[in-house]
């Protein structure tokens, strides 16, 4: 538990979030009701699996000039947390349509990127299990990890915005589409974004530990 | 690490600040009596049940990370190894 303030930070910022989520106020709109809370729950999922996966690239990259073990751990491992923010995001987030848009899946060109962005990552995993060289599972699994990521930038912001989409940010349903937070909503939203991603940055260190351990690898 | 952090930040605030054509949420979206909230809800104080709810379940999942984390440390000091 040694340079463990960030992890105090991050408790401290989720209570923050939990209770000011719940009890603030929020703008009172039509559709969405109270579900605009949900703002501080399922999108933050998505900045924080952005962000996980970000670093997991770094990772990918600094492994490939390096050829240093320890980062193809790390890389991995950001993956996977990434990935798990990934698909609380799209559980939310079909809980959450299924009572504003009606469906829990309306094939909404962001709901599909998303899916699809998941199922490129899936595919990261299983391309790391089928490898026995443990060399070559490094290398190959960081330029897919590369690619991988190369691939969800677009499909997640991107192509969105290209069509109508039933998510803020794109053309579509008028009733719906895209109010601009105001400073109420970000006094939470960006606490949420910054604690929700730091509970994935500790969870992703502890899941490195545990590997360098059972690699009996050093750092 | 530090670098890569500054990008990080740059490239979340690139994303959030992206709000081209969208609508203003106004005071007036505060006060409305139109649209239909929770109020009764709220009202009769059981948001603090839920809040409570919530708040012990984040509290449980935070003080089993903690023990897993210091039972990581705890094996990584049997191995002499101290990163963190």
């Amino acid at each position: 538990m040694r340079k463990s303030w960030w992890k105090v930070l991050t408790v401290i910022i989720l209570v923050y979030v939990v209770v000011g989520g719940l009890l603030l106020d929020v703008p009172r709109l039509h559709i969405l009701n109270e579900t605009i809370r949900a703002l501080y729950f399922h999108v933050p999922m998505w900045f924080g699996m952005i962000i996980l996966l970000f670093a997991s690239v770094i990772f990918s990259l600094r492994y490939l000039r390096t050829g240093i073990k320890d980062f193809d751990t790390r890389a991995a491992e950001f993956a996977n947390v990434g990935v798990l923010f990934g698909i609380f995001g799209i559980l939310t987030g079909m809980l959450w349509a299924q009572f504003a848009w009606g469906q829990w899946w309306s094939g909404d060109p962001q709901q599909n990127g998303a899916a699809i962005g998941l199922l490129i990552y899936l595919a990261y995993f299983v391309l790391r299990g089928s490898l026995e060289d443990d060399g070559q599972k490094a290398r190959i699994s960081a330029v897919y990890n590369i690619f991988a990521f190369a691939a969800l930038v677009p499909l997640l912001f991107i192509l969105p915005r290209m069509t109508d989409s039933l998510h803020p940010g794109s053309g579509g349903n008028p009733g719906f589409n895209a109010y601009d937070l105001d400073s109420r909503l970000r006094m939470i939203f960006y606490p949420a974004v910054i604690g929700w991603t730091l509970l994935g940055v500790w969870i992703t260190s502890i899941r490195i530990r545990i590997r360098r351990l059972s690699l009996n690898q050093d750092v | 690490m530090k670098k890569l952090f500054g990008v990080l930040l740059i490239l979340l605030f690139a994303y959030i600040s992206n709000s081209q054509n969208k609508l203003e949420v106004t005071d007036q979206d505060y006060i409305n009596s139109d649209v239909e909230m929770a109020d009764q809800f709220r009202a009769d104080g059981k948001i603090y049940v839920l809040t409570g709810i919530i708040l012990i379940i984040l509290f449980g999942i935070v003080t089993y990370l903690v023990i897993i984390d210091r039972k990581v440390a705890r094996i990584e000091k049997e191995r002499g190894k101290t990163f963190d």
